[in-house]
């Protein structure tokens, strides 16, 4: 298969899912507008976890971890996408 | 800013789910009269570039982070109905195996980062480019502007929700979360900008306008 323009765009994201446990872990613009104004206590925990906190569970090391939850988040999107594309693409064709 | 579960009332979160899913299945309806070849791979990788771009907090003033929304490049490169397309999986995904974003509050999140952004940084772009011409600074300055709108009207709106159910009064979220994101929307627009700079650079056909108008 001739190496496509998207081949390197989807390298992008998969180096960026690699630059993960970089990010800053401050709380974002909403989390500390919460803890500023005392709202923050009204979130109510999910009912039940996947991958919370962008950290695979069962995994020692966190930086690995939030690599390969990274990778992992990355890949099935780019699946959603591509096949979503694909069925209104073959829907409007016929 | 995903909203988690808890922080807007269920009159609001209902009304945000009945809203959005409206504009998905128009999104839909509308996304799939206008595909092309190209836009297939496209819509893959800008799905998951934005996934793997939200997961990079950056910091910004006074201990808070701030990470890329994306709804404008997106909205930019392939429309805004495919971008709210986009976002809505993102958002999915993130809510149902990340845990980002409340399951209640789904609606609201893509009314604010999917509706909203993709909507408000689409006709931006478009205004910008329409009075200023399709020159390639051109193209990045309004990228940068349209990315940095976007996610601050999205804030807005996210905190008109919060007020709305009583979380926090009005007058105290609106100036706060403005301000906030004021400061992320720079980061916001600058990544804009970056990646239609590397668009243009390589596939400067990709660019929805820059192909017609060229």
């Amino acid at each position: 298969m001739k190496f496509q323009w998207w081949h390197g765009a989807l390298i992008a994201g998969f180096i960026l899912a690699l630059l993960s446990p970089l990010a800053s872990s401050s709380p974002d613009g909403l989390e500390r507008v919460a803890e500023d104004k005392g709202f923050i206590g009204a979130a109510r925990e999910f009912w039940y976890e996947l991958i919370p906190d962008y950290t695979m569970p069962g995994i020692g090391n966190e930086a690995l971890a939030t690599i390969i939850s990274g990778v992992f988040g990355t890949a099935i999107l780019f699946g959603i996408g591509y096949g979503i594309a694909k069925a209104l693409k073959a829907k409007s064709e016929t | 800013m995903h909203i988690p579960d808890g922080f807007i009332s269920a009159p609001v979160a209902v009304g945000g789910v009945v809203v959005a899913a409206g504009a998905v299945a128009c999104a839909v309806k509308v996304t799939n009269r206008g595909l092309g070849e190209k836009q297939v791979p496209l819509m893959g990788v800008l799905a998951a570039f934005i996934f793997a771009a939200q997961m990079l907090n950056f910091p910004v003033a006074g201990g808070t982070s701030g990470h890329f929304m994306g709804a404008a490049l997106a909205a930019i490169l392939l429309g805004p109905w495919a971008g709210l397309l986009i976002m809505t999986c993102v958002l999915l995904v993130q809510c149902l195996v990340f845990q980002d974003g409340g399951l209640l509050a789904l609606g609201a999140n893509v009314f604010n980062m999917g509706i909203v952004g993709c909507f408000l940084g689409y006709y931006i772009y478009q205004g910008v480019t329409l009075l200023m011409g399709n020159k390639r600074v051109v193209v990045l300055v309004a990228g940068g502007i349209a990315g940095w709108a976007a996610i601050v009207v999205a804030a807005l709106f996210c905190a008109l929700e919060l007020g709305i159910s009583g979380t926090v009064p009005l007058h105290v979220v609106l100036p706060a979360m403005g301000g906030v994101h004021a400061l992320i929307g720079i980061g916001e627009g600058l990544i804009t900008a970056a990646v239609l700079a590397l668009v243009l650079a390589t596939r400067p056909d990709l660019m929805r306008l820059g192909s017609q108008r060229a």
